[in-house]
């Protein structure tokens, strides 16, 4: 599952460079052009596939490792 | 002097903020600089995007997208949403962990030690205030430039501000806000700016939706919102619906710039401000939406203001077009909440900016060349106070020299995304030597220096490296592109090529950093 949402968020970055619709400047749902409501798309997609990413992606231990004593921050 | 008030009386509530926190303050240093360790998922996902959305955000996308288009979105909104929750996932996470074990409250405590050498923290900070004073610069110049064009007119019996178009004067607008700032960091440190910092995303957030739906109305002139959104949208011309104007390599270009985020220092301070590791669980999922809702109706705006119908005189400076929006189209009252909403969004980076700049010259400076238990946790408070003093009057000196914030923050990106390759390294790459960071940094600094030296230091907008497209065969050349594409690749090449020709890095300190 870890590899499908790196590939999902190499697939976002890909599909973030849009080369092949440049031109298209018609209004969608009556008020957004095209191209804006495309890359808002992406934005929504992107903040999905991060909600996966720490829903699979997350990894274990972390507070455990930050908290180890190894004699930090006298100040603290 | 309605839109004045409000302001003030904004400024002053802000000032409140600033001195109910100093009331909290525990009065050590990890607290002024770090609130302790005690900031939840809430609070960071606030701070974080507060931060990181600044006058580049609101009045630079709104300016640029005036003069390119609604492909503005395309270059920094939709990639910063992608790159930006990365940093946070990839770097900010690790970044966290080690800094807690450890104990860091900067970025040069962490190479210093990750790569045990001394010099890399003496390289390194003259570099960061460097790059975060030019960012600093965005929100000055931004926030003058929006108070005195709101308030233009409202000193038309005072011939000495006919200069400024009657006007608060641009100077004395920044001074104020730089003051205002100044004042709540230096009560309330990084809690303070915490705070600060979720209460002003809120309001440039709800403030921000209502200057959209202001403005479309006005310009759409009915009484039904869709109607006049349509209405809006039909009036922008199709080189500005489309992406015509801008050069395809310099889009691909752009999404080099977010990785910025992975090295500026107060984003690094406000990782380790945060509870636990997933306190940053809600950020990294929040932020591609926040940014959305805060840079779609910015630039749907900016290209409204490009059509005839919108009242926007032809040849507006972009820093101007949000405020001359407002001016136009909304009430004294509004305009001057509207206002106060885009001064929220310059406002809750500045703090952030200051902070860490004291915090800085305070731990990697003074701190670590000083004797053990040489300072007591007050005087190292008070230091990065007076630090923090100094930097607001030279990035307010430097701001009299004004350049368009969207070309000001451009460079600074580039030159913070030139450093990302080291922090990468850092973390994920055991053979990083401490000679292939020194390397990679001085080419950094060195290559940024010169193309900002030849880009007339930020004037030249359409500055881009390589400056002639390169051939290499027929069918393949090198086009223009930003000069963070050039600074990026040399970085991390010079950092990987040095680090295998140079001693490796011993296994006790590696045994620190990787398990």
């Amino acid at each position: 599952m870890k590899y499908a949402i790196w590939i999902l968020i190499l697939l976002l970055l890909v599909l973030h460079q849009d080369y092949w619709q440049w031109d298209r400047s018609e209004v969608v749902f009556g008020f957004l052009p095209y191209s804006l409501a495309y890359h808002a798309v992406i934005s929504i997609a992107a903040g999905i596939v991060w909600l996966l990413a720490v829903y699979f992606c997350w990894p274990d231990g972390l507070d455990d490792m930050a908290a180890e004593d190894v004699g930090g921050d006298a100040r603290e | 002097m309605i839109q004045l008030g409000i302001i003030i009386g904004y400024l002053g509530l802000l000032l409140g903020l600033g001195l109910f926190s100093n009331r909290l303050f525990r009065g050590t240093v990890k607290d002024y600089m770090l609130a302790s360790h005690s900031i939840g998922p809430f609070l960071l996902l606030m701070s974080l995007f507060g931060t990181t959305m600044t006058a580049f955000a609101l009045v630079g996308s709104t300016g640029r997208s005036y003069t390119l288009g609604v492909g503005v979105y395309g270059l920094l909104a939709s990639a910063s949403g992608i790159v930006h929750s990365l940093c946070f996932f990839v770097i900010g996470v690790p970044l966290w962990t080690v800094g807690k074990r450890y104990g860091y409250t900067t970025q040069i405590q962490y190479f210093r030690d990750r790569l045990n050498n001394d010099f890399i923290g003496l390289l390194l900070f003259p570099i960061l205030v460097t790059l975060v004073v030019s960012y600093l610069l965005l929100g000055v110049t931004a926030s003058g430039a929006v108070v005195n064009r709101v308030t233009a007119g409202a000193f038309e019996s005072w011939e000495w501000f006919a200069s400024s178009g009657y006007g608060v004067p641009i100077p004395a607008a920044s001074a104020v806000v730089c003051a205002v700032v100044l004042a709540y960091v230096f009560f309330g440190g990084m809690r303070g700016t915490a705070w600060a910092n979720a209460f002003q995303t809120t309001v440039f957030m709800v403030l921000g939706v209502i200057t959209f739906v202001t403005i479309a109305n006005a310009i759409g002139g009915t009484d039904n919102f869709f109607e006049n959104l349509k209405r809006a949208t039909e009036s922008i011309s199709e080189a500005h619906r489309s992406r015509e104007r801008i050069p395809k390599p310099v889009f691909f270009s752009f999404l080099l710039i977010p990785l910025s985020v992975a090295m500026f220092p107060h984003v690094f301070q406000h990782w380790l401000t945060a509870r636990n590791a997933k306190a940053f669980k809600v950020p990294i999922v929040v932020h591609p939406i926040f940014i959305m809702i805060v840079w779609l109706p910015c630039v749907l705006v900016g290209a409204w203001a490009s059509s005839p119908i919108s009242g926007i005189p032809t040849g507006t400076p972009e820093n101007e077009v949000l405020a001359t929006l407002v001016r136009t189209h909304a009430g004294h009252v509004l305009g001057g909440l509207l206002t106060a909403g885009i001064l929220a969004a310059i406002m809750s980076s500045l703090d952030s900016q200051f902070l860490c700049m004291g915090t800085i010259f305070t731990e990697d400076i003074v701190v670590h060349y000083s004797r053990e238990e040489r300072f007591t946790e007050r005087q190292v408070v008070l230091t990065a106070r007076v630090f923090i003093v100094g930097i607001v009057v030279v990035t307010f000196v430097l701001s009299l020299f004004p350049r368009a914030v969207f070309d000001l923050g451009l460079w600074s990106f580039s030159g913070f995304a030139g450093l990302f390759p080291l922090v990468f390294a850092a973390i994920y790459w055991r053979r990083l030597t401490a000679w292939g960071a020194m390397a990679s940094v001085l080419t950094t600094i060195v290559l940024w220096t010169v193309l900002f030296g030849r880009a007339d230091f930020g004037a030249n907008r359409r500055y881009a490296f390589p400056e002639s497209p390169v051939v290499i065969t027929d069918s393949l050349s090198i086009p223009p592109m930003l000069p963070v594409v050039a600074i990026f690749l040399c970085s991390a090449t010079v950092l990987v090529l040095v680090s295998v020709v140079t001693k490796p890095p011993n296994e006790k300190t590696l045994a620190r950093f990787f398990r």
